[in-house]
């Protein structure tokens, strides 16, 4: 195509053509316009995400005279309520668990042992290879009637810590790399050794050096746990945890109740919404990469 | 016409304008640098020549043809990149031969080329390696065979040592200009360091804010710069405020002593900066028929130069450098010295750059 | 030297790392450790155990060669088979989501909007996904009908308790994960070497077949095998979806714990081992492409 002058091509249909070149023509990245294939592949991505969505609603608000019927009797319901605390303390109570674990330990590798790291990122990985349904298999069975060890699965409180624990171990990968990540942008080591200089032992100085400056990395971790936890469904149904949140959701979208499964599903696709906003303001400025917490 | 050529050459983002009426006509095979501070526009107009960048007026013609509207990959203009951009998964010999991969030259031809690039660059065998294995002014070699092995009308280089170690950039620099002589290629080089400018070029475009301050061969700029932007960026030299006196016989006077331009000046109000080179004052009263007295305020002994700082009240100063001579026998700090320059040394600048800085001896 | 005497003294730990006696500094992790060991490793072992024991408490490998027996293969068979074509058609889509977003020139905002709806997608795994589905693929969803409504019956045909069902549910996390993992890759492709490539000659196509693939493949394929690990390891999804009746692995052991079905106890742990085998070859594969990726986007 030789050039003829310093025109620009007018019309539309020059900018048409230019618009259809963009998507082979060298390295236009024109700003707002964007090549033809790019929009159609983002509007069928869009249509894919928002129809099951949109469908969901449709069904929720079907009631009449009163469209918001559903909403009104799961927020009245006492097992949504009680699903919802449940699994809220529940997960309250894996971060607070996991933090007490996991922040030591990472400060500890990154400062004193080093060559234990790739030991503890092994072990934080173990999640993925073994997964849910699996290790809730383990779970019950290991503490379970004729347990070799401890039988916790007889009680509701042993049943209740078997849920937390096995929580905590899920949030390990998502909380070390978070935690990992705020301490290597804080440069533990230096800090360390300023508060040491000053005369501080051991606790002060994760307390009030090493905790503070991991808030964003520690909410961030915190949010996500939170998250898993409050949708979990597998683990909490091996474990006859049918208090928590997702058998009640479960039970509930078998049941004959016609609209309120798709009030509750909604209800939980706006909480996870505000779960994620929420990391992604507090991730703003941090170059963190984002978590993603997978099937279940 | 000038083999590579551009007219009114304007680029605009919306309101701001980068590049602004740029015109130049380089000869086949002169090796023109453009020069300036960051964000003077000379990395934009060499992207322009590449066509990564559109203008938004004017046009750029190569022997004869007018490639303002073409796309980048149709211009064969051959480019080395400040951060080399090879690619990771190719070998050097994969990155060097991809041009003619991609115009689908036989196989022995491309072999055949890779090897005597790699010749002329001072990597022969080194065709496997992959650019992670290789340094940075090894890369940055590789990166200008990959630009060169297309044979392309002209070669367009983007600060291509800022990333490299000082010892290599004096080497490297070399090199390039070896080569590019050798193939007679016309050549585009950006940087900020007006050294590297002044060594390499046939000629040099000074550039600031988007426009041309001057083009000029190096000893043109160096000498005789057109204007204060140009004479502050290039080379060393004492900027001063001088009041006219007489704007027809070109007296001015620098801190109530008396000196004389070479010509008349142009604006005769007020007052006027003049610059003068260090090198072209003398200490004593036998460097020419301008005279400035004051107290020496410091002596700097910089190796094979001594540079010598004499005060002229109010807090100005003026510098010269002299060759360092062992049986030279310099003043004492302190003392009142004569130094003297000749009316050509006294550059009267037009006053069209920003407004005077605050005074300084040396404005580097 | 007194103050530093002084510190020592008060126990404070170096800051630098112990020098080479005996280990005591692992002490400092005896308590991730331990916490890992009860509730991860001590399960997972006792499944191992477990599956190499038959119901008279003698060590056996049958359990092993009985995976082939029943409905086992077939359920690895659908497994595997869901996970591939979840992984292939998520990884493929999500790639050209994410090309669409950071390199197809759309608008800034839909690049923010798509990535933060990524993260949820991606959470929204489980029981609401399947029942979000229900609604609009089921015998009465919304589209469904609306098809209907077209003259298109999709019923009996398709089946959302059927694989393909399944298949479908799962892109909606699957497709965010690879957008989230795959979206940083692609930031990281230098526009200097698309405009190196554009320089000696090449068009955009050819860019992206000598450049831009090969360089992302890793991260692509790493990215793949990430994905079929996550599809394989799903059950809560399933069961919402089909009530158990699929023939898949996840769903196999669910209904083994729940009650024996398959009447031997040493049979259902060897299930579950193979599961863990397939994840194990999985996340292994990713992290050594993940690493090659690394070193080239990263450079």
């Amino acid at each position: 195509m030789s050039g003829t002058g310093t025109q620009a091509p007018f019309g539309p249909l020059g900018v048409m053509r230019s618009w259809l070149q963009s998507g082979r023509a060298a390295g236009s990245r024109r700003r707002g316009i964007g090549s033809i294939w790019a929009w159609l592949i983002f509007i069928a991505g869009g249509l894919y995400f928002i129809l099951p969505l949109v469908g969901t609603y449709l069904f929720s608000t079907r009631p009449r005279p009163d469209p918001f019927l559903a909403y009104r009797q799961v927020l009245a319901d006492d097992g949504f309520l009680g699903g919802l605390l449940y699994s809220f303390v529940a997960g309250l109570v894996t971060i607070f668990i996991s933090l007490l674990i996991i922040v030591p330990t990472a400060y500890w590798v990154r400062l004193r042992l080093p060559r234990a790291r790739p030991i503890v990122e092994f072990v934080t990985l173990m999640p993925f290879v073994v997964p849910p349904i699996v290790l809730a298999f383990g779970l019950i069975r290991i503490y379970g009637g004729g347990s070799p060890i401890i039988v916790l699965a007889a009680t509701d409180l042993g049943l209740n810590i078997l849920l937390v624990a096995a929580y905590v171990i899920l949030s390990f990968p998502y909380m070390y790399r978070a935690v990992d990540t705020g301490l290597a942008a804080i440069d533990v080591r230096t800090l360390t050794e300023a508060a040491q200089s000053m005369g501080s032992g051991w606790g002060r100085i994760l307390l009030q050096v090493i905790f503070p400056n991991l808030r964003t990395a520690l909410l961030s971790g915190a949010f996500l746990t939170l998250a898993i936890v409050i949708g979990e469904y597998t683990i909490a149904q091996v474990l006859a945890r049918t208090q928590a949140f997702g058998p009640y959701l479960s039970l509930l979208g078998r049941s004959s109740q016609p609209f309120q499964p798709a009030a509750v599903s909604l209800i939980s696709f706006g909480l996870t919404w505000i779960a994620m906003v929420a990391i992604a303001l507090l991730g703003r400025g941090s170059r963190q990469r984002v978590q993603v917490a997978g099937a279940r | 016409m000038g083999f590579l050529e551009l007219s009114g050459v304007e680029k605009r983002f919306g309101d701001v304008v980068a590049v602004e009426s740029f015109n130049l006509s380089a000869e086949r095979g002169e090796f023109v640098s453009f020069l300036g501070p960051s964000g003077c526009g000379k990395t934009t107009t060499l992207r322009m020549i590449a066509g990564f960048e559109h203008p938004t007026a004017g046009s750029i013609i190569i022997d004869g043809k007018d490639i303002t509207r073409q796309p980048p990959n149709r211009r064969n203009v051959g480019m080395v990149f400040q951060a080399y951009a090879l690619f990771p998964n190719m070998t050097v010999a994969g990155n060097i031969g991809f041009g003619m991969r991609i115009r689908r030259r036989p196989a022995n031809e491309i072999k055949k080329r890779v090897g005597e690039l790699l010749e002329l660059i001072g990597l022969p065998g080194r065709g496997e390696r992959y650019p992670w294995q290789l340094s940075g002014g090894q890369q940055q070699r590789v990166a200008l065979a990959r630009a060169l092995a297309i044979e392309p009308q002209v070669l367009l280089l983007d600060e291509p040592l800022s990333a490299l170690d000082a010892k290599i950039r004096v080497s490297l620099r070399q090199q390039i200009r070896a080569i590019q002589r050798q193939l007679g290629i016309t050549t585009v080089y950006v940087t900020h360091d007006q050294e590297e400018a002044l060594s390499l070029s046939d000629r040099v475009v000074v550039m600031s804010e988007g426009r041309i301050e001057q083009i000029g061969t190096p000893a043109e700029i160096y000498n005789f710069p057109a204007t204060r932007f140009v004479a502050s960026f290039v080379g060393t030299l004492n900027l001063l405020t001088a009041q006219v006196v007489d704007a027809r016989a070109g007296r001015l006077s620098v801190h109530g002593q008396e000196i004389q331009a070479a010509k008349p000046i142009d604006d005769g109000h007020g007052g006027v900066s003049i610059a003068l080179r260090p090198e072209s004052i003398e200490l004593g009263e036998n460097g020419g028929s301008n005279r400035l007295r004051g107290p020496l305020e410091d002596v700097s002994f910089l190796g094979s130069i001594v540079r010598m700082r004499v005060g002229l009240g109010n807090g100005t100063a003026v510098s010269l450098d002299t060759f360092n001579d062992p049986h030279l026998a310099l003043p004492a700090v302190g003392e009142t010295v004569t130094v003297s320059f000749p009316r050509e040394a006294c550059l009267v600048l037009a006053s069209a750059s920003a407004p005077a800085p605050a005074e300084d001896a040396l404005a580097v | 030297m007194t103050e530093l005497t002084a510190t020592r003294e008060r126990g404070v730990p170096s800051a630098r790392p112990a020098p080479r006696r005996f280990g005591w500094a692992w002490l400092g992790l005896v308590p991730f450790f331990l916490f890992a060991t009860a509730f991860m490793f001590l399960p997972v072992a006792f499944l191992v155990v477990g599956s190499l024991h038959d119901g008279t408490g003698a060590l056996t490998l049958a359990n092993y060669a009985d995976l082939s027996t029943g409905v086992i293969p077939g359920a690895f068979m659908n497994s595997i088979e869901i996970s591939l074509v979840t992984a292939i058609a998520g990884g493929i889509f999500g790639l050209l989501l994410a090309w669409s977003v950071v390199l197809g020139g759309l608008p800034r905002v839909l690049r923010a909007a798509l990535m933060t709806f990524s993260g949820v997608a991606s959470n929204f795994a489980g029981v609401p996904l399947a029942i979000a589905f229900i609604f609009t693929l089921g015998l009465n969803g919304f589209v469904t009908v609306w098809l209907r409504d077209f003259g298109i019956q999709i019923y009996p045909g398709f089946r959302l308790t059927t694989k393909l069902g399944l298949e479908l549910v799962y892109l909606y996390f699957q497709f965010p994960l690879m957008i989230l993992i795959i979206a940083p890759a692609l930031e990281g492709l230098r526009r200097e070497w698309r405009e190196a490539a554009e320089n000696m000659g090449a068009s955009s196509a050819q860019y992206w077949r000598h450049v831009a693939l090969p360089i992302l493949l890793p991260s692509i394929l790493g990215t793949m095998i990430l994905l079929f690990g996550n599809s394989f390891g799903a059950q809560a999804t399933a069961y919402q979806l089909t009530g158990g009746t699929l023939n898949i692995v996840t769903l196999v052991i669910s209904s083994q714990i729940r009650g024996d079905v398959l009447h031997n106890p040493g049979l259902g742990y060897a299930v579950a081992m193979g599961m863990v085998g397939i994840m194990a070859l999985s996340i292994f594969f990713y992290s050594i492409l993940q690493r090659r990726s690394e070193r080239w986007l990263k450079a």
